[in-house]
């Protein structure tokens, strides 16, 4: 099982405080230690180093009178805009958008992975599972409080989920058919968050560039128990390999189209690549995932389902076939497979665990009433 | 149940629990840092979400938290004139002051 974290070279030593984790040693998955500076991991660490260091260089000038020109410098210098700032208003939304969007992501992604946690082949699995669907509640969490700064409580953004008013990913409008659907999830659905994530380190908007530092960090344990699972179905009986080959080929085309439209009707790109909240295109994204999953996908021993995926030593990176913009159309239209089910499931949680906060509210309600009287008490003595 | 099945951001709707910041020691030696914030109807439930939301990889050794609402913040728009007193004295640095050669332990 060693053998296969020498593997992908996107795979990068991670972090000490996150090593130190004890449920890390109890696995076994000590990583040797590799040198490709270049991995993802390491460019999270260059973006929380440069976050630091544009800290340190500090804000030259202040608003004064013209906060439009002042948000601008800020912007150019590479420094964040913090929740306090003056911001245009459309910065604002569209952060605002983008944000609750990503945390619905989240929340709503525990879904397919959460059908699978009672039914894991093994314990160790089985935890594992639980640690990952628990992660993506924190993700969804750190973003929402990432949102509140901006003005918009979380409750708001829940209801506007309900009420099927704001979107979450397609890719989790998807069925999850068998066990080796936990592998490729891990592997290819948080392969491409990760890619869209990392650039987003570097937002100019603070408290987003710091949600997304640390939910980069615990992603790549997301990633790399989903290609562990993987490796060893792909390496097990020929129903175990078939079964995960079958789960490949049902996800690739639908972990392609995670990263949007084409740059040609991507019509919010311009705008966000200007403020810095984007730093590059839906296609750029792409093919930077593709290129990272060739070589991933042969070690794994597994096919990726595109038989016109071939290295362009002219462009330097693979061609591929692109995912159905029109399938991906109607799946953020509400007619994928899972939709209802995903809303429906979501609002039932809401529903029934609202007593739970209805009675946190009650339990903090009255001990707040007992110590009142116990206060007055201490005044007249 | 179904008088708590209102959306709770609608008006009318149960108040939304109060928000918390989180500080965090990551280890002995250091001091809290903030790491985030979360909403949670008390302390001690305060106290265990952010167990569980920020130190699920042994991140800390000790958390505080506390009521967003009870933070007095000078605002960045008051920068300036906030943070003037301190501008202009320099002479709180050590580096203020020029050491003659051959003075040791300085
Ligand atoms: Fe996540
Ligand atoms: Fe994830």
């Amino acid at each position: 099982m060693r053998d296969l974290l020498l593997a992908g070279n996107l795979l990068h030593p991670l972090e000490i405080d996150v090593l130190s984790c004890n449920t890390w040693g109890m696995y076994g998955n000590d990583f040797p230690a590799d040198d490709t500076a270049g991995g993802l991991l390491g460019e999270v660490e260059a973006a929380e180093m440069a976050l630091r260091a544009a800290a340190e260089r500090g804000r030259h000038g202040s608003a004064g009178a013209d906060p439009a020109a002042y948000f601008a410098e800020v912007v150019a210098a590479d420094q964040k805009v913090e929740p306090r700032d003056w911001m245009p208003e459309a910065y604002r939304a569209t952060l605002i958008r983008q944000i609750a969007q990503h945390a619905h992501s989240e929340i709503i992604g525990m879904q397919p992975e959460g059908n699978w946690i009672t039914r894991a082949p093994s314990l160790k699995r089985k935890a594992i599972l639980l640690a990952k669907v628990q992660d993506e509640a924190g993700h969804g969490l750190y973003l929402y409080a990432a949102a509140e700064t901006l003005g918009v409580s979380r409750d708001e953004l829940v209801d506007l989920l309900l009420a099927g008013r704001q979107k979450y990913s397609s890719i989790f409008n998807y069925p999850t058919l068998s066990w080796a659907d936990m592998g490729t999830i891990g592997w290819l659905v948080d392969g491409a968050a990760i890619v869209n994530q990392v650039p987003l380190c570097r937002c100019s908007y603070g408290p987003y560039a710091r949600a997304m530092i640390r939910i980069c960090k615990e992603e790549s344990f997301h990633q790399r128990q989903g290609y562990e699972i993987l490796h060893t179905l792909a390496h097990g009986t020929p129903a175990q390999r078939e079964m995960a080959q079958d789960s490949v080929n049902r996800w690739w085309y639908p972990s392609l189209a995670m990263f949007g439209p084409p740059d040609t009707d991507s019509t919010h790109s311009a705008q966000s690549m200007a403020w810095k909240i984007k730093r590059f295109s839906n296609d750029e994204l792409r093919q930077r995932f593709v290129d990272m999953c060739v070589g991933q996908a042969e070690v794994l021993g597994l096919t990726l389902p595109d038989p016109a995926l071939r290295w362009n030593d002219e462009r330097g990176a693979y061609d591929f076939t692109q995912p159905d913009y029109a399938e991906l159309m109607r799946v953020i239209k509400g007619a994928g497979p899972c939709n209802r089910q995903r809303m429906e499931h979501r609002r039932r949680a809401h529903r029934e665990g609202a007593w739970v906060r209805a009675a946190a509210a009650a339990y903090a309600a009255k001990q707040a009433n007992k110590k009142e009287p116990a206060k007055q008490k201490e005044k007249v003595a | 149940m179904s008088e708590y099945s209102e959306p709770t951001g609608q008006p009318g709707g149960a108040p939304p629990a109060p928000l918390w910041e989180v500080f965090v020691r990551a280890r002995r030696g250091l001091a809290h840092t903030h790491v985030g914030s979360l909403h949670a109807a008390d302390a001690e439930l305060a106290l265990r979400n952010a167990r569980d939301l920020y130190t699920r990889r042994q991140e800390g050794v000790s958390i505080w938290v506390l009521p967003a609402a009870a933070i007095t913040a000078s605002s960045p728009d008051e920068k300036d004139a906030f943070f003037d007193p301190a501008a202009d004295k320099v002479y709180r640095h050590p580096t203020f002051y020029e050491v003659p050669e051959g003075a040791a332990h300085l």
